[in-house]
């Protein structure tokens, strides 16, 4: 047999496969199948296989990808948008861009679970933390939320939670962002909380409302001490939310000085690009004690093994995995990597910097205010930051085409009003460019003598940004080594696999990320004229007509900025659905046990009540449980969420019944895509039987965690469901986030993806995704227990080992083993869930034979030392799995352990040369979450927390 | 009198009123406790209804009321030192004290030979 010709720019098989077809022989040898397709007949069952292949032309080299990329690139306008309204030109600065947005350390990690590997990233969210804090002048901050619309909706339910006002109704200031108030609106009406619109000065009866929201600066730029009226709602035991302007507060009073409870914005415009819309993060902060009911991640100081201090997130219980439908809220990812960026560029300009930033900024503003009042327009406020309202009667049209004729968007207010905001990326010519698309001529520009229309009263006088760490050189050889240093303590992709079941960590491959730095992809207002986003609108529809493909759905909203958005998005379009057939009491979604914790949380959102469904002992949803439940609530059944493959890895037989069933009882199939890198090419959830479905694109689909964000959760659903897909949020019903694409910027990766791999390539990656889980469930098998295994004894693309007899035979822990992989140079595989005391592993296509051995390897070395502690050969507390990891600081102490330093550092699967030594010893959870410090501590506090 | 719930809490109770707490089961369940959220004195809640929060670093969960009453007193103790209930779940780590709507419902929970059985 001739050997099939060498390829080198196939993507697929040379690239983002990791086995070779040689390394895939002797793996299919272990697994005991004859050929890749046997094993993926014996694996997937017959009854979803789709008969048709994935076909939309052939996989493009990664070379023919960038130029397709570029040629759709190119279709986009790049112009200079004074749009606002929520996004702003900014300078990323090239050395954050390209050491921490284009570096895979960063982008490739994940969400800082096991806080152990991710000491970098959890310091730079400190920092991002404490300058959230500073500048909005509140106590404590999370680690970003979605984006700012979602992050109003998610402070208005933490309003109603924590106020003692008996009220139901919550008031939004008028001169609230337009995009805000339609996700206000969409997240109110389920939850039956009112939404009252008013000016907050003359509308506002505090006995009314459990709380209120007040925009700072206002859409139009308007400025209000917003004192009195918080004060009036405390009165009345109601809450009080600002959603503020971080640049602004370089100069003007912040929320917490006026008494604000909770302050929300957007941290877009420190460093983040437009993208069309995101991502970017948003911020949430708040008084202390309403800390715990504060949705979203939080990064706490805590200690080491050792005494030293150590960073962690904190109350990590409150989250909805444990929760479930009593959490406080379905937030599960962030946007840590726009949130780092953000927090970078203020450690990278200092409060010097902003503060001068700002200034100029506001000058610009006030250059042009005064340019057309002499020209005779009447501008208001006559006290403002960056944003101007012009009064131009019936010469709107004539300016803003004038405005694009020179490159520049302004925004069109009513039929007779101009909004002009201005940026950090204005230029003086971009100055005398507005004032001349109105009419100004001979003009020259002198920004020689400051001038200010600050609103003096509310001047900033409370200092911000204080901490040493806003304070260092900032040389760009200084700038450039703590952002290395910071990686380096990191355990990401670039460096070994990340196992985590569930979290599908595939290759990010370089050339699916180049574009989304390009202008003409990261410099667009999400707001600009559509023809201006001409590639944009050609990309999306080409990945949406890719995705439906796919998936068997027949149309796809990108709007949801996270898997748990989209879950909530998708089952807010079933209830729109039953509504508009006059079923509004169906309500009832059946959730079985094992589903994620973002379903039942997802569920309660959306106004639903929550069945939950057993599982068997094989895992799989309990057939007569879900019968009986589907029959009990036959005439309100709204709706089922189940994943597949099943959150126990197992590619269940009985999920056709399960579709056929609740479509008989009248509910809708709602199926979590969290698992869809199972199913690509092989099985379209839309064909065999759901209605709807989020696709995680940071999962399957190569957008890269970020360390905990971005993600993006795009639904698709069946035709019939189609009409109640999210509207525009500008104007639209149904709104889910702030932007009408979502976070668009980053679909370029994705779409990348699809392009590069081709249909036929995707399927392969399924196809050894499978294979690789199925190897090493075979290699691990007998060591441990692999549980929950499908037909013909196979998993599906993960698989979950059994470490709880390692707890009674020799009292390790599922904890003890996950930080021993540390010593071995690994991420742990995803630690107690869906079963308590056990581990996920989900491989992934992306890694190679190699570096599956080196994981198995580790595995079964691990329980070999459990194994010499079940023997007695150490101690159980003191062995090398429970003083797992093992750091510099251990190697240079005494030794007085009764194993020795080499089987401490070096155990199988860990690299000699190229070994990973984690930062800090194991970290003391318990201390963190008793002493819950949330923001940089003054320096020498790190050594009190040690004495 | 000692009478324990199904959802690991456990009463003394003493006429119409009854000091209530979580089992040391509960608390080897949850492991280091972290955070307790107390009722107001004076609530009124019926049976399973959420009375107290505790949260460890494992799990948050509720405390439910175990039986219709009234709160009459709460251990602030544990609010301000968490670790109280990991080391005396029984006695110093009390959460509250209840005054009973009907001492006869007490009836129908488990003594201590019957909690025993069910977590064994």
């Amino acid at each position: 047999m001739t050997q099939p010709k060498y390829e080198p720019y196939d993507f697929a098989n040379r690239r983002h496969i990791g086995p070779s077809p040689v390394e895939m022989e002797e793996m299919l040898v272990m697994v005991e199948a004859n050929s890749l397709d046997l094993l993926i007949e014996q694996t997937v069952p017959g009854t979803i296989r789709q008969t048709d292949t994935l076909a939309w032309g052939p996989a493009l080299s990664e070379r023919a990808t960038l130029d397709r990329m570029r040629e759709v690139a190119n279709k986009n306008r790049v112009m200079t948008s004074l749009i606002g309204q929520g996004y702003h030109g900014t300078i990323l600065p090239p050395a954050i861009q390209r050491n921490i947005l284009e570096n895979p350390a960063w982008y490739t990690a994940y969400t800082p679970y096991q806080p152990e590997i991710s000491q970098g990233r959890l310091e730079a969210l400190l920092n991002y933390q404490t300058m959230v804090c500073d500048l909005t002048g509140m106590e404590i901050a999370n680690a970003s939320l979605l984006d700012e619309a979602t992050a109003a909706a998610e402070a208005m339910a933490m309003a109603e939670r924590q106020s003692k006002s008996k009220a139901t109704a919550f008031f939004v200031d008028e001169n609230v962002l337009p995009q805000t108030l339609s996700v206000l609106r969409t997240r109110a009406e389920p939850l039956d909380i009112e939404i009252i619109v008013g000016d907050p000065f003359n509308d506002l009866d505090p006995a009314q409302v459990f709380g209120a929201l007040f925009q700072y600066p206002g859409l139009n730029g308007t400025f209000q001490d917003f004192t009195a009226p918080i004060a009036a709602l405390h009165e009345a035991k109601a809450l009080a939310v600002m959603a503020a302007d971080p640049l602004a507060l370089c100069l003007l009073t912040p929320p917490g000085e006026m008494g604000a409870d909770i302050a929300i914005g957007s941290t877009q415009r420190f460093g983040v690009p437009m993208g069309y819309g995101g991502p970017h993060a948003a911020y949430m902060a708040t008084k202390d004690a309403h800390k715990r009911a504060m949705p979203g991640r939080l990064v706490g100081v805590s200690i080491d093994a050792r005494g030293n201090k150590a960073y962690r997130l904190a109350l990590q219980t409150r989250e909805q995995h444990i929760r479930r439908e009593k959490a406080t809220s379905n937030i599960c990812t962030a946007q840590v990597l726009l949130a780092v960026i953000a927090g970078m560029y203020a450690v990278f300009h200092g409060p010097m910097g902003l503060r001068a930033i700002a200034e100029r900024v506001h000058r610009k503003a006030a250059r042009i205010a005064d340019g057309l009042e002499a020209l005779g327009f009447e501008v208001t406020p006559k006290e403002f930051f960056d944003t101007i309202t012009v009064d131009v009667g019936g010469f709107q049209g004539l300016i803003m085409r004038n405005a694009v004729e020179a490159g520049i968007n302004l925004r069109a207010i009513g039929t007779n009003r101009i909004g002009i905001t201005v940026d950090e990326r204005t230029r003086p010519d971009t100055v005398m460019a507005v004032l001349r698309a109105f009419g100004g001529d001979n003009l020259s520009y002198a920004d020689d003598f400051p001038h200010y229309r600050l609103p003096g009263a509310l001047e900033r006088q409370s200092e911000y940004l204080t901490h040493p760490v806003f304070h260092m050189n900032r040389a760009e050889s200084e700038m450039t080594r703590y952002m290395r240093r910071l990686a380096d303590r990191d355990l990401a992709l670039d460096r070994s696999m990340i196992p985590l079941g569930s979290c599908t960590m595939k290759l990010n491959a370089t050339v699916e990320m180049l574009p989304i730095t390009w202008p003409e992809f990261a410099e667009l207002h999400p707001f600009a004229p559509e023809d201006q986003a001409l590639g944009y609108a050609e990309m999306i529809g080409d990945l949406n007509a890719k995705l439906c493909q796919i998936t068997g759905y027949d149309a796809i909203s990108m709007q949801p900025n996270s898997g748990a958005q989209g879950e909530y998005a998708g089952l807010m379009v079933i209830r729109a659905y039953h509504r508009a057939r006059g079923e509004e009491h169906r309500d009832v979604c059946l959730i079985p046990s094992s589903a994620h914790g973002t379903n039942p949380a997802s569920a309660q959102m959306a106004g639903m009540k929550v069945v939950v469904v057993g599982t068997d002992e094989n895992g799989n949803v309990d057939m007569a449980d879900f019968t009986a439940k589907a029959e009990a609530h036959s005439g309100n059944l709204a709706a089922i969420m189940v994943t597949y493959p099943s959150t126990h890895g197992v590619f269940e037989e009985t999920i056709t019944k399960i579709c056929e069933i609740t479509h008989q009882h009248g509910g809708q199939v709602y199926m979590d895509g969290a698992n869809l890198n199972a199913l690509v090419g092989l099985a379209k959830p839309g064909e065999f039987g759901s209605d709807v479905s989020h696709l995680n694109l940071h999962k399957t689909f190569c957008i890269p965690h970020g360390g905990g964000g971005p993600g993006m959760g795009p639904i698709g659903v069946k035709a019939h469901l189609a009409p109640y897909l999210p509207g525009d949020p500008r104007d639209g019903k149904g709104a889910v986030s702030a932007a009408p694409w979502g976070s668009a910027g980053i679909l370029p990766i994705s779409w990348a993806y699809c392009l590069a791999m081709g249909g036929e390539g995707l399927t392969q990656a399924t196809k050894v995704a499978i294979l690789n889980a199925n190897y090493i469930a075979r290699r691990l098998d007998g060591a441990y227990d692999v549980l929950y295994k499908g037909a013909n004894d196979r998993v599906a693309h993960e698989c979950i080992i059994d470490t709880r007899p390692l707890k009674d035979s020799a009292g390790i822990s599922v904890d003890d083993v996950a930080k021993r992989l540390i010593d071995c140079g690994f991420h742990a595989p995803t630690m107690s869930w869906p079963v308590a005391g056990t581990l996920m592993i989900e491989p992934t296509e992306s890694e190679t034979k190699a570096e599956l051995d080196r994981f198995c390897d580790a595995m079964l070395a691990i329980r070999e030392e459990a194994a010499a502690v079940e023997r007695g050969d150490w101690p159980a507390d003191n062995n090398p799995l429970a003083h797992a990891p093992h750091t510099v600081e251990d190697l240079v102490g005494d030794w007085d352990r009764p194993y020795s330093r080499e089987q401490a550092c070096f155990p199988p699967g860990a690299f000699r040369v190229d070994k990973y030594w984690a930062p800090v010893n194991r970290i003391d959870n318990v201390y963190g979450d008793r002493n819950l410090v949330c923001a940089c501590p003054p320096l020498d506090a790190y050594q009190e927390a040690a004495e | 009198m000692l009478k324990f719930t199904e959802d690991h809490e456990w009463l003394q109770i003493d006429g119409d009123s009854a000091v209530v707490g979580i089992t040391t089961h509960a608390t080897e369940q949850l492991g280091d406790i972290v955070f307790v959220e107390l009722p107001d004195v004076g609530a009124e809640f019926a049976k399973d209804d959420d009375a107290a929060v505790v949260e460890s670093v494992k799990a948050a969960s509720d405390v439910y009321m175990p039986l219709d009453g009234e709160i009459t007193e709460i251990n602030e103790a544990i609010v301000e030192e968490p670790a109280k209930v990991n080391q005396d779940p029984m006695g110093a780590g009390w959460f509250f004290k209840i005054k009973l709507k009907n001492a006869a419902d007490a009836e129908g929970l488990m003594d201590q030979a019957a909690y025993e059985a069910m977590i064994a």
